[in-house]
């Protein structure tokens, strides 16, 4: 905690702009009905600002009898919150200078030590020429580009010794010095350029459209973008490889069933609660007959029994990778040896098309046949969900 | 290495169009409605699918942080607050999304208001980010004219959003004290429970989130789940916001993978420590609250929630303040007690005595003005302060004196010894000094 006393001579009064008190009645209607008293750090800080950079007692006062609160309860937030000076500052400049940890491994003793020298030896207190004053402050949170300080309602950062005195240069001379970093530097980005956000590719726009603005015929289903997740799951294809006959039709994937398997993986929709009843419609586009030409080479069972971890594949889940052994894939060695038919083939079976090219799956079976680990298989994240086991306290 | 395609924030550091129109581009209120169409518990359910774990430093899971309001309302309005009052010494980075990428948040924030049932939102931003506010503000003005936001917003959920600023108190980071300073009041934590996703903003449920765990939401549910949750390691997944300050060559904020190693987190991105890495000191992980790491352990480290709080420290805000050898450890770390002693609320007595106590020991300490004997009472002192507190500013008082203690403790003995051989004129030692 710190002290903090409220000046000894004060003005007589205080009285908003009327520019100010129509800002203040929009700021009021921000807060729910009984609720006017949240608005006064705002307007506690609208009163600094036009009272020269400080809060005087008669404001406190007026922003109480404005918002309908005891006047100790006004003084009791005036004198919480450090930013609100008590005392006149400086005309020209108030500088704040940061002196917590990160600024001062970089300097800000130096920078505190020529505000002593050039306005007073004490924080809080006027210069001789009453343009400036000082103060030591807790973080102002531009850590990476310490040392800095705050003039008003800039920062001037990056600074050292000898940019601090052509700042304090400038403002006596009344001038406005460029806010921000003091050196050749954009913000918080490193210095002498960029090391990230270089090569950032121009966004492909999803254009995702709800079910219920495309067609308004389908009345019937209240919640048509729910239904659309969970449509995907019954248009997964059935095959049952005793018989040689391929399943019923496939239900059709709509544009917006398309728009939805390109954007999630599998396993994602299969949580989205219970498949709801819907009924297949004429397809445009079939599941090819499961004795096909195309059909890549498969096996009944695993060689010796053990079939690959297919999940080390990036874009294969436990569902995909049934769906892959329903079709005789065990093996990466199968994966690696598909031809583009064989991939139209057995994408015809996932719920999510194009995904095996996308995905490259037919690069990293041929990997893991190696014996090699991908990027992807190395995390080993292929079986692992991040857990959501709940942490101690809060944010 | 996080590549460019997998970056969240693209105009980090503000070199394209902040306007509306620059952030579409980019790809920013692309689909919402789409993914407002799909429903509550979807939108939940995606965020929980990611990993996300709040970024405001306890990394408690964000979706899970959600499903905690209640299913229906009682009449009570809901709220979601976002907590924009960055003052975690070292931490800089929601000033960049304020004032640079704002509509990733003001995006996130419809999402998430939607979630959890909540027509109202209140960003609370710290008082010293006037230009940060006025960006956003402008950000929400412009969403607001182009009906993305308001009433009868063409995403269907009637949404309004307001900035709320506060006036220099670090103890309002603390979610129940910005509820309290929201109403007008000081800001002192309140007593939990009730937890705010029961009584909060206002007596009614409000979830108060961190601005980078809401900005980064948007990007989730366009790019997926399974995107987000891949990067990373497991548990702790996605990319996250780091700023390296102190002693690196080139100081920064960047988005990186999380669990990336800190040694390539400073080669890539800040050219290296000063004066080599033999030159590394120690290092504060994750935002001056958490205990510091000498250079010996952090070398290996990894940068996420698990291997850092296996340290002994922990992720935090993910802001690395980095000391090379040239450090007065025992005077950064009082600085720090310095900075907890100045900002306590004052409401707990051991923290409001606690701090100050803690910081003048430090301070003579600095000298080598102390006793030996000294060193395992002030650790004693910071366990009497830790957990005893309503809130956890005491908890991270403590902290930092507890790391300084347990790893630069020979540092404390040789500066009392140097002292005790060399007094200075006024340099008698006297008894302790317990309290002023």
């Amino acid at each position: 905690m710190s002290v903090r006393r409220i000046a000894e001579t004060q003005p007589e009064s205080f009285e908003f702009t009327p520019d100010n008190l129509e800002w203040a009645e929009e700021l009021i209607a921000k807060y729910p009905a009984g609720k006017e008293r949240s608005a006064v750090i705002p307007l506690l800080w609208r009163a600094q600002e036009q009272n020269d950079g400080w809060t005087s007692e008669p404001a406190m006062r007026l922003v109480a009898d404005m918002l309908g609160m005891a006047y100790i309860r006004v003084y009791e937030v005036a004198t919480f919150y450090t930013m609100f000076q008590l005392s006149p500052v400086g005309k020209k400049a108030h500088v704040q200078v940061c002196g917590t940890t990160p600024c001062m491994l970089r300097g800000s003793k130096q920078l505190i030590e020529i505000c002593k020298k050039r306005i007073n030896k004490d924080p809080h207190k006027l210069s001789e020429d009453g343009n400036f004053s000082w103060e030591e402050v807790e973080c102002l949170g531009a850590c990476v580009n310490a040392p800095m300080i705050q003039i008003f309602k800039d920062t001037y950062e990056d600074l050292d010794e000898d940019s601090l005195v052509k700042l304090l240069d400038a403002f006596a001379k009344g001038e406005k010095p460029k806010p921000g970093p003091q050196i050749s530097r954009d913000l918080s980005c490193p210095e002498g350029g960029l090391t990230s956000l270089i090569d950032v590719p121009a966004y492909v726009p999803l254009n995702l459209k709800s079910s219920e603005t495309t067609s308004e015929d389908t009345n019937t289903e209240a919640d048509i973008g729910q239904a659309a997740a969970t449509k995907l799951m019954e248009a997964k294809p059935v095959i049952d490889l005793e018989k040689d006959e391929p399943s019923e039709p496939q239900a059709p994937l709509s544009d917006v069933d398309k728009a939805e398997a390109e954007r999630m993986p599998e396993d994602e929709i299969v949580t989205n609660g219970a498949p709801a009843e819907t009924e297949a419609k004429a397809g445009e586009k079939s599941t090819p007959s499961i004795d096909d030409d195309a059909r890549p080479d498969s096996l009944e069972n695993p060689r010796d029994g053990e079939a690959d971890d297919l999940k080390k594949i990036k874009g294969v889940g436990p569902k995909v990778e049934a769906t892959l052994n329903s079709l005789g894939i065990y093996h990466f060695e199968q994966i690696a040896a598909w031809s583009a038919e064989n991939v139209e083939w057995v994408d015809a079976f996932l719920a999510f098309r194009g995904r095996i090219g996308r995905e490259d799956w037919i690069n990293q079976a041929d990997i893991l046949s190696q014996g090699f680990e991908t990027e992807f298989s190395k995390r080993a994240k292929y079986n692992e969900k991040p857990s959501n086991k709940p942490a101690e306290g809060d944010e | 290495m996080l590549q460019d395609k997998d970056r969240i924030f693209t105009n980090l550091y503000g070199l394209q169009d902040v306007s509306l129109e620059g952030a579409q581009k980019r790809g920013s209120w692309d689909s919402t409605k789409y993914f407002i169409d799909q429903g509550r518990d979807w939108v939940i359910d995606e965020v929980k699918a990611s990993g996300l774990r709040g970024r405001g430093g306890a990394g408690f899971p964000t979706g899970l942080k959600w499903s905690f309001m209640p299913k229906e309302s009682d009449g009570r309005p809901h709220y979601l607050v976002i907590n924009a009052d960055e003052s975690e010494p070292g931490t800089c980075k929601d000033r960049d999304i304020l004032r640079n990428d704002p509509h990733h948040l003001v995006e996130g924030a419809l999402m998430a208001a939607f979630a959890m049932a909540a027509h109202t939102c209140y960003i609370y931003v710290r008082g010293e980010f006037i230009r940060e506010r006025e960006a956003l503000q402008r950000a929400i003005d412009e969403a607001y004219k182009a009906r993305l936001i308001g009433k009868d917003n063409i995403h269907g959920w009637d949404f309004d959003c307001y900035v709320h600023h506060g006036a220099g108190a670090y103890i309002c980071g603390e979610e129940t004290a910005l509820i309290e300073s929201i109403e007008g009041k000081k800001g002192q934590p309140r007593l939990k429970p009730p937890f705010p996703a029961n009584v909060g903003l206002y007596g009614a449920p409000t979830t108060v989130n961190n601005v980078e765990s809401i900005a980064v939401v948007p990007t989730i549910l366009r790019r997926g789940a399974g995107w987000f949750g891949g990067l990373g390691k497991p548990n702790n997944t996605g990319t996250k916001l780091f700023c390296i300050s102190g002693h690196v060559e080139t100081p920064c904020t960047v988005e990186e993978e999380m669990g990336i190693p800190f040694k390539e987190l400073i080669d890539k991105h800040c050219g290296g420590v000063r004066g080599g890495w033999d030159n590394l000191l120690a290092v504060i992980p994750g935002g001056s609250s958490v205990p510091c790491v000498p250079a010996k352990e952090m070398m290996d480290a990894t940068m996420d929630f698990d291997c850092l709080s296996g340290l002994q420290s922990g992720l935090g805000t993910a802001a690395v303040i980095v000391m090379d050898k040239s450090t007065d450890m025992i005077a950064a770390i009082a600085r720090l007690a310095y900075f907890y002693k100045h900002e306590s609320c004052g409401q707990c007595t051991p923290c409001r005595e606690g701090t100050g106590w803690m910081w003048r020991v430090l301070e003579r300490m600095v000298k080598g003005q102390a006793t030996k004997r000294e060193i395992d009472m002030l650790f004693d002192v910071s366990k009497q302060v830790e957990g005893h507190t309503i809130c956890a500013l005491g908890d991270a008082a403590a902290w930092p004196v507890q790391g300084l203690i347990r790893h630069f403790r020979h540092v404390i003995e040789e500066r009392i010894d140097q002292y005790a051989a060399n007094p200075d004129t006024d340099g008698a030692i006297g008894e302790p000094v317990a309290a002023e």
